[in-house]
């Protein structure tokens, strides 16, 4: 479906935090906003909904923590408990300081590693994925609001410029 | 102006009063002579009796004879003499290093020129008011024990000093005299510190310029290099020497978490409970959120230093380092474990989440088992060297805990009416009103 939507620039992130808003007072749907660099107190003024990425890591970590446990019980404790340097391989808790700096990095690493993938793929983030933004000057000193547009055009441009816009273009998506 | 409430000052003089009460009947219940001692032991219950006559019977099949006994009953005597004065001296510690960890902990804020918190300075400062009576307190207990009252520190001991060449060989640190000086240049350092600081946090309200602001800041950067040196120094004396046979090299540090994590927790505790009395109205769930992260943040790094003294001794196995874990575990596991779980898992878990960190009575929950594990680790730094297997958190142990939090009360909230809570005339006074996170 051809749809079209509105473009409007801002060259300041309070500019921009303002007329966030407003449009959202006059109760428009931002589709988007590209800026150059996070502006602190944008998703709240948005409205998105926050972050669950800390809850993902902390079951990641749950899960490096499992791992270690489990692989070293096995190897160490099941699998062939030698006597290496009179060190007690008798049971997992006799033997457990050894153990703590393994399960230690494996919970970090399980930590981090995944929560970076999951940020990637909600994100949709990867080598050779084409580039999103609309027009290259968000990424250098521009910011940029994106509302659909439903038959209420005029309406739009004139709320969108009495919020300090110094460009607004009209394109199709 | 805060003014003290009457409820509360009633309270700190009741915690006093049955602490003086509990610290009494503690004094009265040790044993003077050997035959009072073992008589408390044979009292015991059957399970230790029977445990107790085995080892005397396998005493005897080894040969050890009358002599072994004896000194054994003097060992145990010595012990159950302690308990009272452990106790004391346990509290006493605690409650000071809690003043002395918030005293750092002021220091590194005026030192870093942090925004959030000068807010708080006057919360801190009340609270680094305690280090006058509890430092006088500890003095008086550390005296005490050079003028052989009790028997806290073998090393004071001549007799034993005789027999013991290692003993011997560290006299030229670990003396009655050397050890008074010591700790009246460090006790004398932060008070020191704390007055001027103070003093100049006061004069910088009423003043037209930045002077007195500049100085302190430097004087507080100068402090932290003192702290530093003095308190590792501190923990060797007051703490390690109980143990004068044993040795970490990173117990200073240990020692500083632990006193910097209860220092933390106890100016949220105050900052909150005065909050709740409406006498911070600037201070913000912010404020709070930063504080708790520092309990989080530093209940990690105190078990990571733990576990690296305890770890790197285990996993030597050196038999003159060892036996300090070796009786621990064996004398003490509850305590000794209990610790790690109350100082690490329970803030660990219950802090985590960046929303609990906001909420007040959550913060106060966490902060009660802290203190309680750090107390916990003091007892088992001190106890497994002073009393041994005799240990029991009875009526001079909490007798002790409450006099101790009597008198912290008290002189805390007392040094808090003497200023307005928000300082007026800080560079960053504005900056931290407005702190949000």
């Amino acid at each position: 479906m051809a749809s079209k939507v509105i473009h409007a620039f801002y060259n300041d992130d309070d500019v921009l935090m303002h007329a966030v808003k407003k449009v959202k007072a006059a109760k428009h749907h931002i589709e988007e906003v590209y800026c150059p660099f996070p502006v602190h107190g944008l998703d709240k003024a948005m409205g998105l909904a926050p972050t669950r990425i800390a809850i993902t890591s902390f079951m990641y970590g749950c899960v490096g923590l499992t791992v270690a446990i489990v692989m070293m019980n096995y190897i160490m404790i099941q699998d062939w408990p030698q006597d290496i340097g009179g060190k007690p391989s008798f049971s997992y808790l006799e033997n457990m300081p050894a153990f703590v700096p393994i399960m230690f990095e494996l919970t970090v690493f399980f930590a981090a590693h995944l929560m970076v993938i999951t940020f990637y793929l909600r994100s949709r983030l990867w080598p050779f994925k084409e580039a999103e933004n609309p027009d290259v000057r968000t990424t250098d000193d521009h910011f940029l609001m994106e509302i659909e547009i439903h038959g209420n055009e005029q309406e739009l441009k004139d709320l969108l410029m009495d919020t300090g816009a110094v460009e607004i273009n009209i394109t199709e998506k | 102006m805060y003014t003290f409430s009457n409820r509360l000052k009633i309270a700190s003089f009741i915690l006093m009063a049955v602490g003086v009460l509990g610290i009494g009947i503690g004094f009265m219940a040790a044993p003077s002579t050997v035959e009072e001692a073992k008589a408390i032991v044979a009292a015991h219950g059957d399970g230790h009796g029977d445990a107790h006559a085995v080892v005397e019977s396998h005493g005897d099949e080894m040969g050890h004879g009358d002599a072994h006994d004896a000194s054994h009953d003097e060992h145990l005597l010595h012990q159950l003499q302690n308990k009272p004065w452990a106790a004391l001296y346990v509290a006493a510690f605690f409650f000071f290093m809690i003043a002395l960890g918030v005293l750092a902990f002021y220091a590194i804020q005026r030192a870093a020129q942090a925004g959030w918190s000068p807010l708080l300075f006057r919360v801190m400062e009340g609270i680094t008011a305690y280090l006058v009576p509890g430092g006088i307190v500890v003095f008086v207990i550390l005296a005490m024990s050079v003028a052989h009252m009790n028997h806290l520190f073998v090393w004071m001991d001549p007799e034993v000093v005789a027999h013991d060449a290692l003993l011997q060989g560290k006299a030229g640190f670990l003396n009655g005299t050397f050890f008074l000086i010591r700790a009246a240049v460090f006790l004398g350092g932060w008070i020191l510190y704390r007055e001027y600081s103070r003093k100049l946090s006061l004069a910088q309200d009423e003043s037209n310029d930045d002077s007195n602001f500049k100085l302190n800041f430097r004087i507080s950067a100068a402090f932290l290099v003192f702290y530093l040196i003095s308190e590792s120094m501190m923990s060797w004396d007051w703490v390690m020497s109980v143990d004068p046979h044993w040795f970490s090299t990173l117990f200073g540090w240990y020692i500083f978490a632990s006193m910097f994590v209860s220092g933390i927790t106890v100016i949220a505790m105050v900052t909150i409970y005065l909050k709740s009395r409406g006498y911070l109205p600037d201070v913000n769930d912010s404020h709070i959120h930063d504080l708790a992260k520092f309990m989080f943040g530093i209940s990690i790094f105190w078990t990571y230093l733990w576990f690296s003294q305890f770890m790197l001794i285990w996993y030597s196995n050196i038999p003159e380092e060892v036996t300090y874990y070796v009786t621990r575990i064996a004398d003490f596991n509850l305590p000794f474990f209990g610790m790690v779980a109350m100082n690490f898992l329970f803030p660990v878990l219950l802090l985590m989440n960046s929303d609990f960190k906001r909420v007040n009575w959550f913060v106060i929950m966490t902060g009660i088992v802290i203190l309680a594990g750090h107390y916990l680790d003091i007892f088992n730094a001190i106890m497994p060297a002073t009393v041994g297997d005799q240990w029991f958190i009875g009526i001079p142990e909490i007798g002790s805990i409450l006099f101790f939090a009597g008198l912290f009360i008290f002189f805390v909230f007392r040094a808090l009416t003497k200023a307005p809570l928000q300082p007026k005339r800080n560079p960053f006074i504005e900056e931290s009103k407005h702190f949000h996170y």
